[in-house]
């Protein structure tokens, strides 16, 4: 069972990922975007993982939408919504349950990224976080490596798209050939999924 | 206005302090100097660089609420997308604020001149909307 100690730890290991990764999403977001995204989620994450130290929310519902909320107000690009949307929404689908089982994080996630769908009017082929996390969620009843595998083969894939949503989307075939940002960073907080098992496991 | 006399707050979000800023009084200029209307710009980020800042949409928001509805009107990108988040899972707005659907600088300019003559939030968006109608050619 995944309680909140988990949910913190997953936090946790995303806001190193991110750390560690930064200076590669803001490359690849150099080449279609505003090269913005590493520095704008290095700072969303940090801001969750010094909240979560603070406040200790005590279920897994209250750490994602805590996480949430504290990525809305922190990031300053549309990252902030779209994964603020995305863990808040997810967090709402867990209520106020002390423990959760992977089969009811994988449907609650599959809320969250529903979440973003709304938010962001995009689908699944757009070039875009979801090419990444609809896959992560499809495979997330095999377990966290399925989930982490499905999420960064299905980040590699968005390198041949054509972008159709947010502002690599204005450079129209010009944003063929460069693996997506988003896709990219969504695939981080899937294997941080699995990183946080691991940490519990070993 | 609403039926009691209060008037619609109006927030305007862009990616740039300077355009928020610049096209609020635009808009109160063209509005015939109305200086009663509340208005107050969200734009950059709280660094000062460009970007959308929940905290200062917040802000904004509570600042222009005189009980009749705030109504929003953004930019483009991060800004649309803040504030939906906002309103579809936050508390962190009044009641009765809304994302209005309209041209930033048109529609500004619209909404202003509808609230100052007493429009509730339902004119002050339908106008603000009806500015998306104004072809230039």
């Amino acid at each position: 069972m995944l309680d909140a100690d988990f949910f913190r730890r997953w936090m946790t290991v995303a806001a190193a990922s991110v750390d560690r990764e930064a200076g590669r999403l803001t490359a690849l977001d150099s080449a279609i975007g505003d090269a913005d995204h590493g520095s704008n989620l290095q700072r969303g994450f940090r801001a969750v993982a010094a909240t979560l130290e603070q406040e200790a929310p005590d279920t897994p519902g209250a750490v994602l939408a805590l996480s949430g909320k504290q990525l809305i107000s922190t990031v300053g690009g549309a990252s902030g919504p779209l994964y603020g949307t995305l863990l808040r929404r997810t967090g709402k689908a867990l209520g106020d349950a002390a423990e959760v089982d992977t089969g009811q994080l994988a449907e609650a996630l599959r809320a969250g990224v529903e979440g973003v769908m709304a938010l962001g009017g995009a689908a699944p082929g757009d070039k875009t976080m979801l090419d990444a996390l609809v896959p992560a969620v499809d495979a997330l009843g095999d377990g966290f490596a399925a989930a982490r595998a499905a999420a960064e083969a299905g980040a590699e894939a968005t390198t041949p798209l054509r972008a159709r949503k947010g502002r690599a989307s204005y450079l129209g075939e010009r944003s063929i050939g460069h693996q997506d940002p988003g896709a990219t960073s969504s695939a981080l907080l899937i294997a941080a999924l699995e990183e946080a098992a691991g940490t519990a496991e070993g | 206005m609403g039926d009691d006399g209060k008037q619609v707050g109006i927030v305007l979000v862009s990616h740039s302090a300077d355009v928020a800023a610049a096209v609020a009084e635009l808009a109160r200029g063209l509005a015939g100097g109305a200086a009663a209307v509340p208005v107050a710009a969200a734009g950059g980020t709280e660094g000062g660089g460009l970007g959308t800042s929940a905290e200062m949409i917040a802000a904004a928001a509570a600042s222009v609420d005189r009980g009749a509805g705030v109504a929003v009107l953004t930019d483009l990108g991060s800004a649309v997308l803040t504030m939906k988040a906002l309103l579809a899972e936050g508390d962190e707005l009044p009641p009765g604020t809304r994302l209005v659907d309209a041209p930033f600088v048109e529609g500004a300019v619209a909404a202003v001149v509808t609230a100052s003559a007493g429009g509730d939030l339902d004119a002050v968006q339908a106008a603000a909307a009806e500015a998306y109608d104004y072809r230039k050619v």
